[in-house]
């Protein structure tokens, strides 16, 4: 099959408008890396508060060196792998739950929103007096702060499936079951995957939030040790750390809808 | 009982809607009796109940009180919406096979039904596409192929065309029509438009406003009956067009 000129030159365009934004994005990060070394250099900027992104690399190795790195990494994506699991099957069984029983799920709604929208923060000291300071009070934290929401925009995406698919169903006699694995969870493929989206940065914010109240390793220890012992490069670089993982969450999840959603 | 040729026989159906603040009547007093092989449709105000009586009969709602009797206990009835409400998430072979699944009956012999059904309907190549690459007419027409795979004693449409554009409405009507025929299935139609009804129908029943009460039952007898298409040019098919929206006494 010949390709047409004019084809050729769409394709042409759209390639070439893809490469200028991904250059423009690195450029972003560069220039700004380059402007923050530079003040840094000619003491423009005092690096014991601001660091430097050379100091960054430094503490970077040094925290490689002894081994630390690793282990904090580990903690933190554990910690996050877990509450997102977690949060995403019970969110959907829960969900699931409360669709197949209506009445349940009015008596509840009003906890929900509320517990939803509670301050988490504000529980910390209660969750370290319950659970304790340990790897469980943090994905306690987590799972507070995304399975909640998880449940809401489940059920909510349940409730609103097309009315039409579920008349047609009924019509043929079908069973609750038959309704539910037949309409309700296919139909909502897209905004269970969506969910997984949410979830992925609900849980990353809880762990965070719990290893900055309790935890003795982590990414969130990083930065609450280094603010207490006033090593503010250490604090910048755990920063970054976060940073360059919440890009690989969302990446990883990218690739999970791309594969999934291509109708 | 068995001796007449009556599928369904409706006497004094009545349908009320309750909400808290009223008590709504939507249907009073309908009794019709329903001939097997008939092509009826059921023609009335919008909003005047019309949709319910489908509903109703096929158990999607409750009625008030009243009797619906059908001639035999097991029947099957095929219900077919405004929408196609085709599955996206499935291909047009298994949103044909749908109705087989849930009912538990897809077995060889009515896969291979369903698979004669799309290929005299000239479906056969898209029986492994998603619906998304099918125009509006012949996602409709799955739509009637799902609808017959059941083996449905009566077919109950609901507007069957009135999400379509001008055009393919009528093409579709010749096609629905030609389809449903050949099968030798009966019919209740729902429609609000008068041209549709009086081509295609063998009987039409003009409803009241709500609640809707039988107003005029219309005997469509045309010279030589044609196709849906033809019979609109017929002399028959302007006067009884004419009977019916007087029946009807649309103001706006």
């Amino acid at each position: 099959m010949s390709i047409s000129n004019e084809r050729k030159e769409y394709l042409k365009k759209k390639q070439k408008e893809k490469r200028i934004i991904i250059f423009a994005q690195v450029l972003i990060l560069i220039v700004f890396l380059i402007i923050w070394e530079v003040l840094a250099h000619y003491k423009v900027i005092n690096t014991f508060l601001a660091s430097s992104p050379s100091l960054i690399v430094k503490t970077l190795s040094s925290l490689v060196e002894s081994n630390d790195l690793f282990t904090h990494i580990k903690v933190t994506l554990l910690e996050t792998i877990i509450s997102f699991a977690l949060a995403s099957i019970g969110g959907l069984v829960i969900a699931s739950i409360l669709w197949w029983n209506k009445r349940l799920a009015k008596i509840v709604d009003p906890y929900l929103t509320v517990i939803n929208a509670l301050p988490k923060v504000a529980l910390g000291p209660l969750i370290i007096i319950w659970v304790g300071a340990s790897t469980k009070s943090i994905i306690f934290m987590a799972l507070l702060i995304s399975l909640f929401l998880s449940i809401i925009n489940i059920y909510h995406s349940f409730k609103e499936t097309d009315k039409n698919y579920l008349i047609l169903l009924k019509s043929l006699n079908a069973s609750k079951k038959d309704l539910f694995f037949k309409v309700v969870l296919p139909s909502n493929f897209s905004n269970i995957i969506n969910n997984l989206k949410i979830n992925t940065s609900m849980a990353y914010i809880g762990v965070i939030m719990g290893e900055l109240l309790v935890s003795k390793k982590g990414l969130g220890y990083l930065i609450m040790y280094g603010s207490q012992v006033f090593n503010i490069n250490l604090v910048i670089t755990s920063v970054f750390l976060l940073g360059v993982f919440a890009f690989l969450f969302y990446y990883v999840i990218c690739l999970v809808e791309k594969k999934f959603i291509k109708k | 009982m068995t001796s007449n040729n009556n599928i369904l026989e409706i006497t004094h159906l009545e349908k009320n809607y309750q909400d808290t603040k009223d008590e709504i009547k939507a249907i009073d007093d309908f009794s019709f009796k329903v001939e097997k092989g008939k092509f009826i449709s059921i023609v009335g105000p919008s909003g005047c109940g019309k949709s319910t009586l489908l509903s109703i009969l096929a158990k999607l709602e409750d009625k008030s009180s009243g009797e619906i009797t059908f001639n035999k206990d097991n029947i099957i009835l095929g219900y077919m919406l405004q929408k196609d409400s085709l599955f996206p998430w499935l291909t047009i072979l298994d949103n044909c096979l749908l109705g087989l699944e849930i009912k538990g009956i897809k077995t060889e012999d009515n896969i291979s039904y369903v698979n004669h059904l799309l290929d005299s309907y000239g479906l056969t190549e898209f029986k492994d596409k998603y619906p998304s690459s099918l125009s509006g007419g012949m996602r409709q027409r799955v739509a009637l192929i799902r609808t017959l795979a059941i083996h449905p004693d009566i077919l109950l449409l609901d507007e069957p065309f009135s999400a379509l554009d001008a055009m393919t409405r009528v093409a579709l009507a010749d096609d629905l029509y030609k389809m449903i025929k050949k099968e030798g299935k009966t019919v209740l139609m729902v429609t609000h438009d008068i041209a549709e009804a009086v081509s295609l129908s063998d009987i039409v029943i003009v409803l009241t406003k709500r609640p809707a009460k039988i107003k005029t039952i219309y005997e469509i007898e045309f010279e030589d009956r044609k196709t849906p298409f033809e019979n609109r040019s017929k002399k028959e098919f302007n006067i009884y067009y004419e009977k019916i929206w007087r029946d009807l006494d649309v103001h706006i």
